[in-house]
């Protein structure tokens, strides 16, 4: 029987370090593995002794690409041990930062790292030169969400003005006023952005995932919420290891979070977006339908419409909480230390992260625990490469290989924070 | 006049978070200036076209951490004419360098159900461990001003004109008020590198090292200073201890109070 292996031994255009390895017998895929050779780096070992006011600087260094989401779970679950609310203005102001992050970090994603691929570019710099006008316009709208990180958090990569209780300092009203119009120019450069991905051409490609993210009553969801499922999860972020737990492969040094009895799911912009469409501001509603996007979506490849929406999404946010913006009067709630455990799960870019910690009555950490969004995703990956491949064996191995690395890029993993991740290898017999 | 060939430049990752090559893809503005002045031969964060060396430049994000990444390293040097390390990680060995004051077994057995598959280093390393670097570029996070800087020197042959002196320079310069002083905030301000544009005091906060220790740190003095301010030996060991931790000044001082 002929076989066939496809082999991509160093992903290009993720955040990290990884591979892929498939291998075909005759007409069937016998396995697929995605392989995460990111060296381990230990934070959740490091982290006991530290002190809890120590956890969001030191976890922001798990993710470059994803500080806040990192600092906000580590906040959200040291307030939630100390019985802390952080409400209000503060609320709003990190739900701002957040935006920020959302729009830097999409943008990234959707231009430098997956439209070459829709477009048939190696890279973004070399895309330029037939879209000058497409390429430039999405760097200025990336500085843009890095130029909110930056005023609310003092830099775009770690920043370091959040802190559990809130902030060091606060803006005043005088500071935000100037992005008012810089955000306006985002929210339709993020529009046109939208109109624009949702040109390209998709792969019909569709599986019955289980997508689980954080469902808010009010709002699109960034820092709080219950989890929930299409498929009936409804759980207060407390009872996460409950539902999921993590599996360590011989072949990757990330962990595999799977969901008890029922196994693989699906975290990320896709499961916020068919989750909470009936949250997404008017405009962002509107930007997805001319897109072509129907309220529910179940194909991966479009995941690059629906980064563009949320994109949409956070720029009118932002600028609904710049507009009733007051200053705080203190920019953090005072929290106290006492022996406990404090849960938080948040929406990073790329899906919920989760953090639970144990403290003492010293505010010690005892133990950590984190579940970043790509750890969650990696079944579903290797899924889909199992799924699409069987079903485009027709392919040369030169176009089979360069779609299963866009199979993968439709998650946008982020292997550095996994690696608590890739390379694509498609082998035949 | 034959015409002058673009430095092909290669971007590599070690034991990282990927934040400090982040930071090439965040310089919105310069990015296409710096695409057409140099020859991005290997950058796999930004593109599937990996071409070979030799490399004029290197950029290094990341520390040493397992035998196949000290393996690595050697290659790299080999191909590279000029190496530089972006970033705590490649500079100091980062943060996940604190497992050097541990046992780097318990650490893998606390992480992974089954640590027998985790080939890792007994220790976090900075690549001038292991290889001869020509230039080193500190931060956790770098600053991409500097690092505009330290390509635009060497495409033009000469020196990169980075500061090696305490941020308190700088921190003075913006007219902070000087928290340490003022408002008896404990700031590690007077024996770190400047290079950040004094972020935390301009924030009401004390600076926590991130660009580790200047040039010839008097950590001493200054942990005297923080125990004067009520803070105690546990936390003057902790703040010395993190992404910086493994640089001499910050070890030495940090092991002084770790008793």
């Amino acid at each position: 029987m002929k076989s066939r292996t496809i082999d991509v031994d160093y992903l290009a255009r993720v955040e990290g370090e990884g591979a892929i390895h498939v291998k075909v017998k005759g007409n069937k895929v016998t396995n697929v593995e995605l392989k995460i050779f990111e060296p381990p780096r230990f934070f959740e070992a490091f982290l006991r002794g530290r002190d809890f006011t120590e956890a969001p600087d030191i976890t922001a260094r798990i993710c470059g690409i994803c500080p806040i989401a990192y600092q906000m779970s580590a906040a959200h679950a040291m307030e939630d041990a100390f019985g802390v609310k952080v409400d209000g203005q503060l609320r709003a102001l990190r739900r701002l930062i957040y935006c920020g992050e959302w729009i830097e970090s999409h943008v990234l994603h959707v231009f430098m790292l997956h439209a070459p691929d829709f477009l048939g570019y190696q890279d973004a710099i070399q895309m330029a030169k037939d879209y000058p006008k497409e390429v430039q316009r999405a760097l200025e709208l990336k500085k843009i969400g890095n130029e909110l990180v930056t005023l609310l958090g003092g830099r775009e990569i770690h920043p370091i003005n959040v802190r559990v209780g809130g902030f060091y300092k606060v803006p005043t009203k005088h500071q935000l006023a100037p992005l008012v119009e810089r955000l306006k120019w985002a929210r339709d450069a993020a529009v046109e952005t939208t109109r624009l991905v949702g040109t390209f051409r998709f792969p019909k490609f569709e599986q019955d995932y289980e997508f689980v993210a954080l469902r808010h009553p009010n709002e699109y969801p960034f820092n709080e919420g219950r989890l929930v499922s299409n498929k009936g999860l409804d759980i207060p972020i407390r009872d996460f290891e409950n539902h999921f737990f993590e599996e360590h492969m011989p072949y990757s040094s990330a962990l595999h979070s799977v969901q008890k009895d029922r196994g693989p799911y699906f975290v990320g912009p896709l499961a916020r977006y068919n989750l909470n469409f009936d949250r997404l501001s008017p405009l962002a509603q509107e930007a997805a339908r001319s897109a072509g996007l129907t309220p529910e979506c179940r194909n991966p490849f479009k995941s690059i419409i629906v980064r563009s929406v949320e994109t949409v999404h956070a720029c009118e946010e932002a600028l609904r909480i710049i507009g009733e913006y007051e200053m705080p009067e203190e920019p953090a709630v005072e929290v106290k230390a006492r022996a406990s455990r404090g849960f938080g799960c948040t929406e990073a870019p790329r899906g919920i992260l989760y953090h639970r910690y144990r403290i003492d009555d010293n505010g010690t950490i005892l133990d950590a625990k984190m579940v970043p969004p790509t750890a969650q995703n990696q079944r579903t990956i290797e899924s889909d490469l199992r799924a699409f491949v069987s079903k485009n064996l027709k392919l040369t191995q030169e176009k089979l290989t360069w779609i299963c690395e866009q199979v993968v890029r439709n998650y946008d993993p982020c292997i550095s924070c996994s690696a608590h991740f890739l390379k694509v290898i498609v082998e035949r017999d | 006049m034959a015409q002058k060939r673009k430095p092909k430049l290669a971007v590599w990752k070690f034991a990282s978070c990927d934040g400090c090559q982040l930071s090439i893809l965040d310089c919105e503005d310069e990015l296409l200036s710096i695409a057409s002045a140099v020859d991005i031969a290997y950058f796999p964060e930004a593109s599937r076209a990996m071409r070979k060396g030799p490399y004029d430049i290197s950029l290094v994000e990341g520390s040493v951490t397992t035998p196949h990444d000290d393996a690595r390293i050697q290659q790299i040097r080999n191909m590279s004419k000029l190496l530089v390390t972006i970033g705590a990680c490649a500079t100091a060995g980062g943060i996940q360098a604190l497992r050097n004051f541990k046992d780097v077994k318990e650490y893998a057995s606390i992480v992974y159900a089954s640590p027998q598959y985790i080939d890792s280093l007994a220790k976090s390393t900075p690549i001038s461990d292991h290889v001869q670097v020509d230039y080193q570029l500190w931060g956790c996070p770098i600053n991409k001003r500097q690092l505009v800087e330290v390509l635009s020197a060497f495409l033009n042959g000469r020196k990169p004109n980075i500061p090696t002196q305490s941020v308190c320079m700088t921190c003075k310069m913006h007219g902070t008020v000087c928290v340490m002083v003022a408002h008896g905030t404990p700031c590690l301000g007077p024996v770190t590198r400047d290079g950040c544009g004094a972020l935390c005091p301009s924030y009401n906060r004390g600076c926590y090292g991130c660009f580790g220790p200047k040039e010839t740190p008097n950590t001493r003095s200054l942990s005297e200073w923080w125990s004067r301010l009520g803070v105690k030996e546990r936390d003057i060991m902790r703040v010395f201890r993190t992404f910086n931790a493994y640089t001499e000044a910050f070890r030495r001082e940090s092991e002084f109070h770790e008793k």
